[in-house]
């Protein structure tokens, strides 16, 4: 009893030193030395500023912008306080958000079912993709404000999507916060919304 | 439901089936201390740690000292992180500058959520835990709390296949050489191919961007509420940053899967873009949860020398997954017929289906997959939020953590789960026919049986009572966000996870508050500690019985027949004990669902 309870001690100690600190110090070292940009968050600088990372979702939601999904992260898209909306299929609060976001949605299409991913909010609430069926259905908004050709901005869109990976893995994404960049180079609005 | 979606599912499994032997053999050589290719560099880390810790390498314990050894050494590191989490103010690697985690309640919640290995989060991780506390407290209990499972199964294993002896192995070496061996190297290896895709791995401070397009939000106070203006309308506020957490993501979150612990460094979990950013990490995290409990199948076969026994328990393992993730993809592919207005259809654009609570680079399969995976082990990281998943969809989990965890299971803990209900059918089978069962060799006995059966019954009646007095009580039922029957399974799901030790949960629920941290605390301690005492007791009574060899009434354990009242056992113990609650939660919510009828 007494010699366990004396190993008990020093093991803790002992393992909490390897796994607990030159473990993770380790890993840091050599992903920092091999993987830097990923190791960091794949961080986007627009003249020396950060406007965001690749893989962390913004909200977007003026007509110029292609829109991101409904976001329960904080304020919304807060990458500092991750979170879905923790709503179940049947609670009241739920269907009437839902209903508030078909109604905002549908204006793009009037009559015509919008894209779940559209309305429902992800699970991290920084989601940075929408499906391509999403982005086919603001399609005529934004090209509409733009002052693009559909076929073009479908070009753009299709620019931003990612396939399953290795042909197999997953579903495929549109990249929204890329999309919006890449639309604010390609065919820049008359200012209003933009904040550069 | 699609084609490709049930392809990727395959594959996973075909995967998992693959590793199961190579995996298997190494862990019998490790665990019988013979020779692997690691040993030239692992062999004097191991003696180094066994001279500074005191342990004589070769000493024997019998069932008790192994057991006062996992008890004692649980107890000091849970002190340990209670104290770090309390004094991470002053400790390094701290860039946000966070104090002390607080309230105490919450402090000793986390601390034995992360001792038993079930990684149940009150917190959120960015807003709460220092860079330390992460790597030097959580990362650090994924690793032993998983070894300490690890050997636990092994130590049964022993206890199976030794005859005549008093002895069981030895705690200590258990530990260091499953850390070791079997912990580490994947970890290194799989912690970078992680980062390779975009899981972060650094010790920054958040980064701040300026968005793109400044955000109109409604103002909330600290504490979420939102401000109005004496007329009662909505205070607006403009956002024009995003605050983005960091951190040395990758090295936990690989042992966060590979030791089925669950606990996400971020609140999103694997859901988390830095956690979990493409399908190829996702299935690298899928695989890690499944990997050691299938191997575990196979080095049990190994060691009692009836590999087909093995291979007996993982075909039930398997038919049991492939049932929960084919009505969990089922569920959620149908959607919810209760969003109008909104197309939910498979498309070539889009995989449809219910996807509130839902990444889109995953989808409907592999939210379904990850679900039904993380609950058939003990694993509770999740890709999707649960709470919002359909009312079968959200059973699937629920139930497959009700059958004890035992569908390849938590690391260690699943084998011996399972190996308790393999008492149990053999115990039955010998009640059918008659004579006294036999299980690989062993006469099962009165003690054996008992001992069986208090494994068993201490699970629900910890759930069930916790859950009772919960939704009677304001103290429990003033949690529950989601009102109607969605409200039990919030509680139902939250206790049961706290007894099975997996950690994830219908997170809608307030659990950061005096009632729940307690209870789900202790009800973590009860799952955990008051489960393998009996469990050790079974091992080190089979070790010292006699070898009875095989006789023309002895049920043989290698056939599909076996199989087959395994799977019967597993559901009669586990999903009947709960069917009454199940039937008043989800099943009542999705009845209701189908009639329009909302909360």
């Amino acid at each position: 009893m007494k010699r366990n309870l004396l190993t008990a001690v020093l093991m803790t100690i002992a393992t909490t030193i390897l796994f607990g600190i030159i473990y993770p110090l380790l890993v840091t070292g050599i992903a920092q030395a091999l993987f830097s940009a990923k190791a960091n968050g794949q961080l986007i600088q627009i003249d020396g500023k950060t406007v965001g990372s690749a893989i962390i979702g913004q909200g977007f939601s003026g007509p110029g912008y292609f829109r991101s999904r409904p976001s329960s992260a904080g304020n919304g898209y807060d990458a500092a306080n991750t979170n879905g909306s923790q709503l179940g299929p049947t609670n009241q609060k739920l269907i009437d958000r839902v209903k508030g976001d078909v109604a905002t949605a549908e204006s793009d299409h009037p009559g015509t079912a919008v894209p779940i991913d559209l309305v429902t909010s992800s699970a991290s609430g920084v989601d940075p993709h929408i499906t391509p069926a999403a982005a086919e259905f603001q399609l005529s908004r934004v090209a509409k404000e733009r002052g693009a050709t559909v076929d073009r901005l479908r070009a753009l869109v299709a620019k931003h999507t990612e396939g399953r990976q290795l042909g197999i893995l997953g579903e495929a994404r549109v990249n929204v916060l890329e999309l919006n960049l890449d639309l604010d180079q390609q065919f820049p609005m008359n200012k209003k919304a933009s904040i550069r | 439901m699609t084609a490709n979606g049930w392809f990727q599912i395959l594959l996973f499994l075909l995967l998992v089936f693959l590793a199961t032997k190579p995996l298997g053999i190494f862990m019998a050589r490790v665990f019988n201390r013979e020779k692997t290719f690691m040993d030239p560099v692992l062999r004097p880390v191991e003696r180094l740690l066994y001279r500074v810790t005191r342990v004589d390498e070769n000493h024997e314990m019998r069932w008790t000292e192994y057991a006062v050894a996992v008890l004692l050494f649980s107890m000091v590191s849970m002190v340990v992180l209670y104290l770090m989490e309390r004094l991470q103010g002053y400790l390094p690697f701290n860039p946000q500058k966070f104090g002390a985690v607080a309230p105490a309640h919450l402090a000793f919640n986390t601390a034995a959520s992360f001792t038993t290995n079930t990684n149940w989060q009150a917190y959120s991780g960015e807003t709460t835990m220092s860079y330390f506390t992460q790597m030097a407290g959580l990362a650090f209990h994924n690793f032993i709390s998983a070894a300490t499972g690890i050997a636990l199964a092994i130590a049964l294993i022993r206890g199976i296949a030794r005859r005549q002896m008093q002895t069981i192995g030895n705690f200590w070496v258990d530990l260091v050489r499953c850390s070791l061996w079997v912990l580490l190297p994947f970890c290194l290896i799989g912690a970078l191919v992680l980062v390779s895709q975009g899981v972060v791995q650094n010790l920054k401070p958040y980064d701040t961007a300026k968005l793109v397009e400044p955000m109109r939000v409604q103002k909330v106070t600290a504490d979420g509420k939102a401000v109005v203006d004496n007329q009662g309308k909505p205070v607006m506020d403009t956002v024009t940053e995003q605050t983005i957490a960091q951190g040395p993501v990758a090295s936990q979150e690989i042992i966060k899967e590979w030791g089925t612990n669950g606990g996400g460094f971020f609140n999103a979990n694997s859901a988390h873009p830095f956690e979990n950013p493409t399908p190829l990490t996702n299935l690298i995290e899928l695989f890690s949860i499944f990997a050691i409990g299938s191997g575990l199948t196979y080095t049990l076969g190994r060691m009692t020398n009836s590999q087909r026994h093995g291979w007996a328990v993982w075909a039930a393992m398997a038919v049991l997954f492939l049932a929960g993730v084919t009505v969990a993809y089922w569920a959620e592919a149908r959607g919810n017929p209760l969003l109008a207005g909104t197309d939910q259809r498979v498309g070539n654009l889009q995989p449809g289906g219910n996807m509130e609570g839902k990444e889109v680079r995953f989808g409907i399969a592999n939210s379904a997959l990850f679900a039904t995976v993380t609950t058939d082990a003990s694993c509770g990281a999740i890709n999707s939020w649960h709470d919002s998943f359909t009312p079968l969809g959200g059973m699937v989990p629920l139930a497959n953590i009700m059958m004890s965890e035992v569908i390849f299971g938590g690391v260690g803990s699943g084998l011996y789960g399972m190996l308790i209900d393999v008492v149990l059918a053999v115990f039955i089978a010998g009640l059918m026919v008659g004579r006294t069962p036999e299980y690989l060799g062993k006469k099962i006995e009165a003690y054996d049986v008992k001992m069986a059966m208090l494994f068993v019954l201490v699970f629900p009646m910890v759930i069930l009572i916790f859950t009772a007095i919960s939704v009677v009580h304001p103290l429990g039922s003033a949690g529950i966000s989601n009102p109607g029957p969605h409200g039990l399974s919030q509680v139902l799901y939250a206790f049961t996870s706290g007894a099975g030790n997996n950690g994830s949960a219908f997170a809608g629920l307030t659990v950061n508050t005096a009632w729940y941290d307690t209870t789900i605390g202790i009800t973590m301690l009860i799952g955990r500690f008051f489960m393998i005492i009996p469990m050790l007791a079974i091992a080190g009574n089979l070790a010292q019985k006699k070898y009875v060899p095989p006789s023309l009434g002895t049920f043989p354990v290698t056939t599909p027949l076996f199989t087959v009242l395994l799977i019967g056992v597993i559901i009669i113990v586990g999903a009947l004990t709960f069917f009454p609650a199940l039937s008043l939660g989800p099943i009542l919510e999705h009845l209701l669902m189908a009639a329009g009828k909302t909360f």
